[in-house]
């Protein structure tokens, strides 16, 4: 049930990218187009959900019992890395579809701070092995749902007449603003401990 | 203390080994794609090359030269091949540069596409002969405030096969800012009866990555490496009357064709609308004057569309386009060459359909 409660609290009332505003430089860069931030988003669930239970392994099983949790940071960032390149070479090799899809968008997230985010949740928040795979599909999903979301409003903002000074960057942070106020209407729902 | 700084060093190290180990054998195993087979033109030459690598790069080190300006990173768009077989998918980084027309032929981005497995590929033939050369800077000087004349030496391959009109690529190294080789097209200005040089004219493009290295670094004496040629801009062969239109550094590859004209004594008729904004922009004039009396029928006509006050004008005034009106009466024979910007060349093709000449006839390369 717990695990349940997480994962919705992480894709709604605790939103990765517009509570924790993490993952914003790709959020800015990739939602021009909603294909291209579908595949994004995709990639992005993927990696969470897999990376958050391969670095609490990493953790669990590897830092804490050498006393060296301060290493956290630079530990997960190379699971991460290594694990994202491992898995486009393998896409790329195996499977052409896959690689179109979600390949292509791989390397564009290795170094996406709402993925090593979620690796650092579930420290502080010190969930167990399954919970940590709910939270990170959930977070990934949320992440998606909200680039997704985006990527349709800029759809719309094309043919929309914005103040010279709010193209572009400027005028896409306030509607994540925005954005962020409506995910706050679930925020009575579950809470994200 | 010691102890703790010991084992850290050895978790870290042992975790960093463990999965460099772990790419290494990937990069064998999964990133290992053997030997595969390039077949060009249905086997008129077939390469093995290590997969797993770009089209364009593979080709490359096989010493064959697909025109790119971008270096590969899929922003040009120039290094359009047909891939009849075993390319996969289009990718979406090619999608941009693609029309239907050569989507429905399997035209690909050679830079995009990787060699995974045997691959069979159609390929201009004249691409067969270009090369690579390594050549030094003999000359530069200035034609006019924005456009050197650079004229190289060939080294090693010491001589160059080309035809007048046609364009070489000009490698541009590291320096300052770039830290990637970048390609650009360049016609050369020099006849092919002299093999064993190539004369560049290079206009200056403000914050231009290339024109600006050749303006600002570039010193006699300097190595520089070239590959072509490249091109169909060439003189075809007819009786038909030829009307040549350029402007800027677009003189290049008609110099050469006149050039070309003057060693053949070629009996062409042959009139060349050359354009520019005011006097200073102009050059090569008593080249082009020397011209018409060595070669049997042929005439310039510089025009310049806002000449100066102390410019003391008295040649032609105006657009180029309009210049052409008012000097060309009947075109249905022509052929009409033309060299310069894309905005110059799309008006001008305007104004020669309106005369009279038939669009297979005007051959033009955009700058
Ligand atoms: C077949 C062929 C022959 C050529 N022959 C010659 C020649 O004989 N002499 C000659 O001087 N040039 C010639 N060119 C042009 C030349 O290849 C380069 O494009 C040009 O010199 C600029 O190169 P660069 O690296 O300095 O500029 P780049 O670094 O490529 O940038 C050019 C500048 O223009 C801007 N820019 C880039 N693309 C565009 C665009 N589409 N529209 C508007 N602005 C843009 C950039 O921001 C930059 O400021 C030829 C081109 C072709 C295709
Ligand atoms: S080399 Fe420029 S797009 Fe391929």
């Amino acid at each position: 049930m717990h695990n349940f409660a997480i994962f919705f609290a992480s894709i709604f009332t605790g939103n990765i990218l517009l509570t924790t505003y993490l993952g914003m430089c790709s959020f800015l860069s990739v939602s021009k187009e909603l294909k291209t931030s579908l595949g994004l988003g995709a990639a992005v669930v993927f990696v969470m959900a897999t990376t958050t239970p391969l670095n609490w392994m990493v953790y669990q099983w590897l830092l804490i019992p050498f006393g060296l949790e301060y290493l956290r940071f630079i530990v997960f960032i190379i699971v991460i890395a290594a694990f994202v390149q491992l898995t486009e070479m393998a896409l790329e090799r195996y499977s052409e579809g896959l690689y179109q899809a979600l390949g292509i968008f791989l390397p564009l997230i290795t170094v996406n701070c709402a993925i090593l985010g979620a690796s650092l949740f579930m420290v502080i928040r010190e969930y167990t092995l399954a919970t940590s795979f709910f939270f990170g599909l959930g977070s990934g999903i949320g992440w998606a749902l909200a680039i997704v979301a985006m990527a349709g409003i800029r759809q719309k903002l094309k043919s929309a007449k914005i103040p010279p000074g709010l193209e572009g960057p400027g005028i896409t942070l306030v509607i994540a603003g925005f954005m962020a106020m409506a995910f706050m209407g679930f925020s009575g729902m579950i809470a994200l401990t | 203390m010691l102890i703790t700084l010991l084992v850290s060093i050895a978790v870290i190290s042992l975790i960093s080994v463990f999965l460099s180990l772990l790419m290494v054998i990937a990069d064998a195993t999964i990133g290992n794609y053997g030997v595969v087979k390039i077949t060009i033109n249905e086997g008129i030459r077939d390469l093995e090359v290590l997969g797993g690598q770009p089209l364009l790069r593979s080709l490359q080190q096989e010493g064959i030269f697909i025109p790119s300006a971008c270096g590969g990173r899929g922003s040009c768009g120039l290094c359009k091949v047909k891939v009849v077989e075993g390319g996969g998918e289009y990718l979406p980084t090619e999608l941009p540069f693609i029309s239907e027309e050569e989507r429905a032929q399997q035209i690909r981005l050679s830079c995009q596409v990787k060699v995974k497995n045997d691959i069979a590929i159609e390929i201009p033939e004249e691409l067969f002969y270009v090369k690579e050369f390594s050549t030094t800077v003999e000359k530069i000087r200035n034609l006019t405030h924005d456009i050197k004349e650079v004229t190289l030496r060939l080294i090693d391959p010491g001589e160059i096969t080309i035809k007048a009109g046609q364009y070489i690529q000009f490698v541009v190294p590291e320096y300052e800012d770039l830290d990637e080789e970048v390609y650009r097209a360049y016609s050369v200005a020099s006849p092919p009866g002299d093999a064993t040089h190539v004369e560049l004219e290079i206009r200056l493009v403000p914050g231009g990555i290339c024109t600006t290295y050749v303006h600002e670094h570039l010193k006699e004496g300097d190595t520089v490496t070239i590959n072509g040629p490249y091109g169909d801009f060439y003189l075809r062969e007819s009786d038909a009357p030829i009307i040549f239109i350029a402007g800027g550094s677009g003189m290049a590859p008609i110099k050469s064709i006149l050039l070309d004209m003057e060693k053949n004594a070629n009996p062409r008729s042959a009139q060349y609308f050359f354009g520019a904004r005011s006097k200073r922009d102009l050059f090569l004039l008593d080249e082009m004057k020397a011209l018409e009396s060595s070669i049997p029928n042929f005439s310039f006509v510089p025009a310049l569309s806002e000449p100066l006050g102390e410019d003391n004008w008295e040649g032609e005034v105006g657009l180029i386009t309009d210049v052409v009106r008012k000097n060309v009466s009947d075109a249905q024979a022509s052929e009409a060459y033309l060299c310069g910007s894309p905005g110059m060349i799309d008006a001008c093709i305007k104004v020669l359909t309106d005369l009279g000449v038939s669009e297979d006839r005007i051959f033009y390369d955009k700058f």
